[in-house]
């Protein structure tokens, strides 16, 4: 089998999986103040402050959450709530077209329940935000900005975002900035502090470490309603019992991931760009999408024109190659891509497309596997949707 | 062989997979989504097209250790099904749309994509015989057959499709179901058309086609009987909800005879009135392959579950019509007469056309 979905989710590291089990054996409730509680509270505090060391972060700013997801919605509401609370008048999110949809629709959904105007930043056909897009937006309606909200890398396209520059423009006006930077921890640099954001999204399934864990990033001085309450863990703004194994072992992954980064990236860009140096020669007509340079390691995407994307992923599955579509589905039946479609894709083009991201695991056996079943993939394809039309 | 398993998320497509599995194919299943939004079809376990079916329908394939994907077949099946529904209805005519899904969507679009993707024949649940002799034939099942809606396919489709439920009855079917531990085995039948969320077809048709109202005439006297707020919502045979404003002169109860959307006229009569004894149709597909070169005699069927009645079957310029040895009441337009060869291994379907009147 050619595993090539690692933005998906990518296999446990095995110094992760050995914490996680061997936490897992212990009992003891991280609030509980008997000495069981304590060895568990103990190893959830060095958890936070290990993912705070290789982060750039305080260990007070590392709050620990369910995953990727329940971040984004913790920062997105959450620091909106806060800020409308302090000032009426911000009831302004700014966000990009080309967010993931744990951000996107936590947007969306300020907007439809909670009257919140939303400002949309464009992106180019690379998928790359410009800063002075933002800094338009923020002249225009700096004062009534509750958050801005961009993703530090495109979990699509792999397009990696001038963060630093966004955040930049985003402290020149005040305005609290968000970074769903799930796909870029351990991929390219991430250092919180350097960086200037006041909050980000980190998940533990796409570099090593458990499904279900992950933390928001929230700088000291920047409030957040909670979305959740109860027993008051983390700083208040995120109740629920701390879940001590994985937490372990998603800091054992974040530091190695972060550690390692360097190299790996090296290592699986090497491989990647033989992968689409390989593709582009052995299919006719493939276009590579995102940006060529500023883009995460292991993301390789293309459209594969007059194809359609599920047909090739159907073909490609019968070989033993998994890959994606790389877009929300609904009902199980694939959309064309938001993102491609921000980046100035029609319909048919965004529907022809097809993610391949590589891993820790990856190899060159893998790219040789893909390479061997795509030529003939992509003709079938091409034929089955030229029964399109005319009908 | 490596076959598509068109799976609706009820009990008889994963049985049929299953068979298909245990005969030996390399199986893929695939769920068709038909509803532009999933949501407005109907809800829970009447229909075939919500979201509750297509997580069914994963489920089953899980257990089958198939793979399975989503098609989106709701453009194809609006343009082919749904418009086409509504278009027969205002042009006074009763169509069938199981029978134009699987013409146009499940053994046209979904088998042509199978087919260029690299498969060589697509599996049902129809309650159907296909034998290794090419003949289709009615399920031993009778009260299950679902010959009548297949009888528009061609040879050629038929040369590509599978139907592995032909020689069970639908009791044994479940009881396959539960014992190869199918979650669906216990699941309610389908009825009644999966794209009209809450049965009511007239509701339906209003929507679709605005109100238009109108006469209703009585055949025998002429005179205006009643009023109707569009002529489509009405099926020749209809006898409830005529709501006529006065009972007709002979005190006989009144059925739909006739709609006539140039006028807008609903015409009643007597039953009697019904009786036809000949029907004519228009594009025929001989079902067997060969088109016959002279007069058949055969047993006709002219709507589904409906009676069947010995005929001659004649081919002319416009089709065909059918004598029919005796009188048959209700017959609509746009449905399908489907000849038939009794047979005692399963009376064989010969061909089918459009009735035309």
């Amino acid at each position: 089998m050619a595993y090539l979905d690692h933005a998906a989710t990518t296999p446990m590291l095995d110094e992760a999986l050995e914490a996680y089990v061997a936490t897992a054996r212990e009992v003891g409730n991280a609030s509980s103040l008997h000495a069981a509680g304590r060895r568990a509270r103990r190893r959830v505090e060095e958890s936070r402050e290990r993912v705070a060391a290789v982060l750039g972060a305080r260990p007070s700013e590392v709050i620990f959450t369910g995953g990727g997801t329940e971040s984004d919605n913790l920062a997105v509401k959450g620091i909106f709530w806060a800020g409308r609370a302090a000032r009426a008048e911000r009831i302004r999110v700014v966000s990009s077209a080309v967010e993931h949809h744990a951000v996107l629709d936590a947007v969306d959904w300020l907007a439809g329940h909670e009257g919140a105007e939303v400002g949309w930043l464009p992106v180019d056909a690379a998928g790359r935000l410009d800063p002075e897009r933002l800094r338009a937006e923020l002249a225009a309606h700096g004062d009534r900005v509750a958050l801005v909200t961009a993703m530090w890398a495109n979990n699509e396209v792999g397009t990696v975002q001038p963060v630093a520059e966004l955040a930049a423009v985003a402290a020149e006006h005040g305005v609290p900035f968000h970074t769903d930077a799930i796909q870029a921890v351990g991929q390219v640099p991430v250092d919180f502090a350097a960086s200037g954001v006041a909050a980000l999204t980190v998940t533990g399934h796409k570099l090593g470490g458990p499904t279900g864990v992950g933390a928001l990033l929230l700088a000291r001085d920047v409030a957040a309603t909670p979305l959740l309450h109860g027993g008051g863990q983390e700083r208040d703004v995120r109740s629920g019992t701390l879940d001590t194994a994985g937490i372990v072992a998603f800091a054992v992954a974040v530091e190695a991931a972060v550690k390692g980064q360097q190299e790996y990236a090296a290592r699986v860009a090497a491989l990647r760009d033989d992968l689409v140096e390989r593709v582009r020669q052995a299919v006719p007509e493939v276009i590579f999408n995102g940006d060529p340079t500023d883009r995460l390691p292991g993301n390789a995407h293309f459209s594969f024109p007059g194809c359609e994307g599920d047909a090739l992923l159907l073909l490609l599955d019968a070989q033993g190659i998994a890959c994606s579509t790389g877009s929300a589905c609904s009902a199980g039946v694939a959309q064309p891509s938001h993102v491609l479609l921000a980046m100035g894709a029609d319909d048919d083009r965004a529907r022809s497309s097809l993610r391949f991201t590589l891993g820790h695991t990856s190899t060159k056996a893998e790219v040789d596997a893909l390479i061997a079943a795509l030529p003939g993939a992509v003709e079938r394809a091409r034929r089955a949707a030229a029964l399109r039309t005319p009908r | 062989m490596r076959v598509l398993a068109a799976m609706s998320g009820g009990v008889d497509s994963a049985v049929a997979a299953a068979r298909a599995v245990e005969a030996g194919h390399d199986v893929t299943g695939v769920h068709l989504a038909l509803a532009r939004n999933p949501q407005t079809y109907r809800t829970g376990a009447r229909g075939c097209c919500t979201l509750e079916d297509s997580r069914d329908a994963r489920r089953a394939a899980d257990v089958l250790g198939i793979p399975f994907y989503v098609w989106d077949m709701a453009d194809r099946f609006h343009e082919d099904v749904v418009d086409d529904f509504v278009a027969e209805y205002a042009a006074g005519r009763t169509p069938n749309p199981c029978l134009r899904c699987n013409e146009k969507i499940k053994f046209a679009a979904v088998l042509d994509r199978a087919v260029a993707l690299g498969f060589d024949a697509v599996v049902t649940g129809h309650h159907a015989r296909l034998g290794a002799d090419g003949l289709l034939r009615r399920s031993v099942d009778a009260a299950k057959d679902q010959s009548y809606v297949l009888a528009v396919l061609t040879r050629a489709q038929l040369d590509r499709s599978i139907f592995p439920l032909g020689d069970s009855t639908k009791a044994e079917v479940r009881a396959e179901a539960a014992r190869r531990g199918l979650a669906v085995a216990d699941k309610p039948d389908s009825h009644d058309i999966c794209f009209i969320a809450d049965g009511d077809t007239r509701g339906f048709l209003s929507q679709r086609l605005g109100e238009a109202p109108g006469e209703v005439v009585d055949a025998l006297t002429g005179a205006v009987v009643g009023s109707h707020t569009g002529a489509y919502q009405y099926t020749v045979g209809q006898r409830r909800g005529l709501h006529l404003d006065r009972p007709a002169a002979d005190g006989r109860p009144r059925y739909v005879l006739s709609i006539t959307p140039k006028t807008n006229t609903v015409t009643v009569g007597p039953a009697e009135a019904l009786e036809v004894a000949e029907v004519r149709a228009a594009r025929p597909v001989w079902t067997g392959g060969a088109r016959p070169d002279g007069p058949i005699e055969c047993e006709v069927q002219l709507r589904a579950h409906g009676d069947v009645v010995p005929a001659t079957v004649s081919l002319d310029a416009d089709g065909l019509h059918a004598e029919l040895r005796r009188p048959v009441r209700g017959v609509a337009a746009g449905q399908a007469i489907v000849a038939y060869r009794p047979d005692p291994a399963g009376d064989v379907v010969l061909g089918s056309a459009t009735i035309t009147g």
